[in-house]
């Protein structure tokens, strides 16, 4: 294809104006070439024989007449064995050889291949030739650490190919030929172990999309039980600052039940990747006995890096997922703070000079964020079995105000909502999930009627917390109380969770529905005390008691004996009806 | 020798434009009119259209002024010779020291990798109880005051530089008022730590858009002495001065405003100048403390809002104090469990007692009964203030856990504390005689609503 050039005519910020010579097409990638380097730009927007690119660099320097010479291929990532383990940036420079080779600054102009063509990986073919097969149908496998990792068809082959040849089992580099695919039109197509992906087009070599149901077990109780959320669910997390979404991530990264994670750390805070890429690799995932990073991919475009690479990193971490959930797999993927990709939406926007929405957010930001939760899903593959993306992303309202744009849009599509309240991190009840104003649409791993119980207790029990702030204790019936004290108990024993006690920070789903069981009973039972005093005592011994439970494990003998202190402790002061 | 332009086409606000070409994004450029000199660059390149944004402002710029272009972005001179020396946002002399020229550096540099920075672990020690003991300032922490006009920011601010042990203190003004630049000047200079000081000032009689290139010069500069191994303390004051000018551009180009007349990227803004702060492996560190005003005490305002969702934790200055709600060092739990065995201790119980003094305050406001235990908990409160928030406190780490045990010995049996037993028998002062003696009357542990 003859490649398109052009010439610079306008800078603003990142974004710069091109007049170009033959065609160009929406979304198209660009190199805008300045003394040694090329500085990666997207098209964003064509206008006759101009083109607004936004430049994924600082644009420093860059002059009108300079030369920018177009790509033809879409902003697109590297699919293939080896994406596991790593630490990215937005457009899927590997930061630890960029390191390697820049120093400790980030340098524009260089991009590094995401995935190293000197590994060798060990394949072994599943097709044979002659088979006939689609996109996204297996040729064989490698083992990627921990997983078998499937080379597939790739996903842009249309129609019905017929293997011609395919490598026998050994250890090929992801850019060695393993297969020749030949299609319905006779056409041959040479397939390596890597193929590439235009980031902003979801991976659709499936054969159905399924509704979400199965729960993905986060082993937070409160989200369990109460504000679930499904495999191939989306949720969000809107909160102000310091109210606990990187943490709440953080938690859900160590400890969900999934195959892999893909932490995009969006315009968020360097430091918080820091931690994670140092500390993931010496813990040790319980499900696999290996260290965490090896099913963690980390997506990492932190607040002072470049803001339309930004923009590219959200897809980029969506379009690694899909590509997992390709092979079977539950993929999570964990973006903070979506609100910072909105951001970066309105800066190009205004840029642009589009006619700007709501505070200045652009008219389009809906749809963008609905298409980008909708690449979650459950989806069988083509062969039978299933795969899914969960999608969780923390949203970090203005003021801490729910009512705004990216909130108001966020909730209108996502199944979950667990939004963090300022009351409740100010009194360090973590995790700061509202109880009461949060929701999900999807199934909880308690029973559903105990459930609605427990979350009625705890309405009543603020009502009456509101009331006796005015009327004080004093003016409050000894029945309200206990309702109160229920209310207070569950909050603390329960949906709060004590992220640095090496027991009480993950709940299993077994765990959970026991504990929830147990402590249902201790709500519904109806027990009378002579006076509140003594009302508020027992409920002290119940907390402090069910607080030492939460920290004993589950396979240890006083897990048992705790259990029957607290039934014992009750049933004292049950009613004997 | 580079062309001059003399025609200007537009003026507007700050911002002039002529029509120039091969001209460099971000381009320097000196602008000579019968006002004077001053310093320009380029914001915006549109076919042969040239905006520059003046830094001392367009005031008095003619049509017919001298524009000539430097072929390099904003730049700063960097050597030892810096130290004791005042400049200007762009690093002219303000004190009647020389102009430097040699060694000039880039300002607002590309970000550090983050593969390599490291998770932070040294404490600062400030000499403070607030915040040695409460809310822990770690080395490459950025950390803001949020308080209001008035408030004695500027002197809490110097007071940390000064007691910190840190190599170099870089201080960063915008908008200062003139006293509070002399006053700042004064104490670094009466303390001997003036030698160790860089300043860029911006005073409020100064051209705006001066104010905007001060945190840039101040951390091109922080970042130097940090990679030559230096531990560096940057005060930025007041970053709200600096989001105004931001503002003041921002509207001068026409741009869209997002919220309250800021930008959009407000946000991206002061997040490419906080997260300069940085512990690099293998040499020295930045640390940021910035003081932000609140206007009408809002902790909601765009500044103060973005700011918190940039930094790592936040002061609240307020009534002369730190408060101990709401002010959090993020970073805290990185160094707190390594200084002594009580550290923990004593911090979480004395703030959960205090915030049991302030709901019995409530209570008594509320004018209802006063029982033994909220008598003891005024006393507490009172103590706490004076021993442990009063900003004139000025005592080492260890000396002010020990107050602590004494604070809380005096006022209750140790058991009242919800102290586990086998801290407070290592602890609890031995030679403490509790003031209140009525055990049945106090509950151990009274609940606080949310
Ligand atoms: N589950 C938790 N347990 C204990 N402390 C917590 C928990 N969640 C949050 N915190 C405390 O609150 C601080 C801020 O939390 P976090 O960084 O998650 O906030 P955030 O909502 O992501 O804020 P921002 O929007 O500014 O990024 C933490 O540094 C920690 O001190
Ligand atoms: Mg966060």
């Amino acid at each position: 294809m003859a490649t398109t050039t052009g010439k610079i005519v306008g800078v603003n910020g990142n974004l710069m104006t091109v007049r170009f010579e033959g065609a160009v097409s929406q979304n198209e990638v660009g190199y805008a070439v300045l003394d040694e380097s090329r500085l990666m730009s997207e098209v964003v927007r064509v206008q006759g024989r101009n083109a607004d690119l936004q430049v994924f660099e600082d644009t420093t320097g860059l002059r009108v007449g300079g030369l920018v010479e177009f790509t033809g291929e879409l902003l697109a990532v590297e699919l293939g064995p080896g994406l596991l383990a790593q630490i990215f940036d937005g457009l899927q420079n590997p930061l630890p050889r960029l390191a390697e080779q820049c120093g400790f600054f980030l340098q524009r102009g260089t991009y590094l291949d995401a995935l190293p063509r000197d590994a060798k990986w060990a394949f072994t073919p599943t097709a044979k030739v002659g088979d006939s097969l689609t996109a996204g149908e297996t040729l064989g496998t490698v083992p990627e650490g921990i997983y078998e990792h499937r080379i597939m068809v790739p996903f842009a082959l249309p129609g019905v190919c017929t293997v011609e040849e395919i490598s026998p089992a050994g250890d090929y580099t992801v850019i060695d030929l393993i297969a020749k695919l030949r299609d319905d039109r006779g056409e041959i197509h040479d397939a390596c172990m890597m193929q590439r992906w235009p980031v902003k087009i979801p991976i659709k070599a499936y054969e159905e999309r399924l509704r979400p149901k199965d729960p993905v077990v986060t082993k937070i109780r409160i989200v369990d039980t109460f504000f679930p959320v499904a495999r191939g669910g989306t949720y969000c997390i809107p909160g102000p600052f310091g109210a606990g979404k990187t943490v709440l991530q953080q938690i859900t990264s160590r400890h969900a039940e999934v195959d892999i994670v893909i932490i995009a750390a969006c315009g968020e805070r360097a430091g918080e990747v820091v931690e994670t890429l140092r500390e993931f690799p010496e813990i040790t995932d319980p499900r696999t006995g290996k260290s965490l990073m090896e099913r963690t991919v980390i997506i990492c475009n932190t607040s002072s890096m470049p803001v339309a690479a930004r923009e590219a990193s959200v897809y980029t971490s969506v379009t690694l997922a899909e590509y997992y959930r390709q092979m079977g797999m539950n993929v999570l993927l964990l973006a903070d703070s979506t609100s910072r990709w909105a951001q970066a939406l309105r800066e190009a926007s205004g840029r642009l000079e589009e006619i700007p929405g709501e505070e200045a957010f652009p008219a389009y930001l809906e749809s963008v964020i609905a298409s980008f939760y909708e690449r979650g899903g459950v989806v069988r593959l083509k062969d039978g079995s299933e795969g899914s993306v969960t999608i969780g992303g923390s949203v970090s309202p203005a003021g801490g105000n729910f009512d705004e744009p990216v909130t108001q849009a966020t909730l209108k599509v996502v199944g979950a909502f667990h939004g963090l309240s300022r009351a409740r991190s100010d009194a360090r009840r973590y995790p700061a999930i509202d109880p009461l104003e949060s929701w999900s649409k999807y199934a909880s791993v308690a029973d559903d009627e105990l459930v609605a119980n427990a979350r009625g207790i705890l309405r009543q029990g603020n009502e009456i917390d509101q009331m006796m702030k005015v009327v004080g204790e004093e003016g409050t019936t000894v029945e309200d109380f206990m309702v109160y004290l229920k209310a207070e108990y569950l909050d603390s024993v329960y949906l709060q969770q004590d992220a640095f006690d090496p027991v009480d920070e993950a709940t299993s789903s077994d765990r959970q529905a026991r504990v929830f069981g147990v402590l249902s009973n201790i709500l519904n039972a109806k027990l009378s005390f002579a006076d509140k005093d003594s009302a508020r005592r027992l409920f002290h011994q119940l907390t402090q008691t069910t607080k030492d439970w939460n920290r004993v494990r589950m396979d240890a003998p006083e897990f048992e004996e705790i259990q029957k202190k607290l039934e014992s402790m009750v049933a004292e002061v049950a009613h004997h009806a | 020798m580079r062309k001059v332009y003399s025609q200007i086409e537009n003026i507007a606000g700050n911002v002039v434009t002529i029509k120039a070409d091969d001209i460099g994004y971000k381009e320097l450029a000196v602008v000579e009119s019968s006002m004077g000199t001053s310093l320009a660059q380029v914001i915006r390149l549109k076919g042969d259209n040239v905006s520059l944004q003046v830094f001392a402002g367009a005031r008095g710029v003619s049509t017919d002024a001298q524009v000539r272009f430097l072929g390099h972005a904003m730049q700063v001179s960097f050597s030892e010779n810096l130290l004791g020396r005042i400049f200007t946002g762009g690093g002219d002399p303000r004190d009647n020291g020389p102009a430097l020229t040699d060694n000039l550096i880039n300002i607002g540099g590309p970000s550090v990798n983050p593969a390599k920075r490291i998770i932070p672990k040294n404490m600062i020690r400030t000499g403070i109880p607030m915040i040695d003991v409460f809310n822990t300032l770690v080395e490459s922490q950025k950390l803001p005051i949020f308080s209001v006009a008035g408030e004695p920011y500027n002197d809490l601010l110097a007071r940390i530089a000064l007691q910190a042990e840190v190599d170099v203190i870089i201080l960063g003004g915008m908008g200062l008022k003139h006293d509070d630049y002399l006053s700042f000047r004064d104490t670094l200079e009466e303390s001997g730590a003036l030698s160790r000081t860089v300043m860029f000032i911006h005073t409020a009689s100064d051209p705006v858009v001066e104010c905007l290139l001060v945190p840039d010069s101040s951390l091109a500069v922080a970042e130097q002495f940090a990679l030559e191994g230096k531990r560096v303390l940057v005060l930025l004051s007041d970053m709200t001065n600096f989001s105004d000018a931001m503002k003041e551009i921002a509207i001068t180009m026409e741009q869209i405003p997002s919220n309250r007349g800021y930008p959009g990227d407000l946000y991206s803004q002061l997040a490419s100048r906080y997260e300069k702060a940085v512990d690099f492996e293998g040499a020295g560190s930045i640390t940021i403390l910035g003081a932000t005003t609140m206007p009408g005490d809002d902790v909601t305002h765009p500044v103060p809002d973005n700011t918190g969702y940039i930094t790592e934790g936040q002061f609240y200055l307020r009534n002369g104090r730190i408060e101990p709600f709401g002010s959090l060092s993020r970073l805290k739990q990185m160094v707190n469990g390594d200084t002594r065995g009580d550290h923990r201790t004593i911090m979480n119980s004395m703030l959960q007692l205090y915030a049991d003094y302030k709901s019995t305050l409530e209570k008594q406001s509320m004018g209802f009964r006063m029982s033994e235990w909220d008598r003891k908990l005024l006393i507490y409160g009172a103590d706490f203030e004076a021993g442990m928030m009063d900003l004139s406190v000025n005592i080492s780490l260890e000396d002010a856990l020990d107050l602590g045990w004494k604070i809380m010995a005096n006022c209750f049996e140790p058991m009242e504390t919800g102290i586990p037993t086998k801290v407070t028998d290592e602890f609890w002062p031995k030679d403490a005689q509790a003031s209140a003696k009525d055990e049945e009357k106090a509950p151990a542990a009274e609940t606080v609503g949310a």
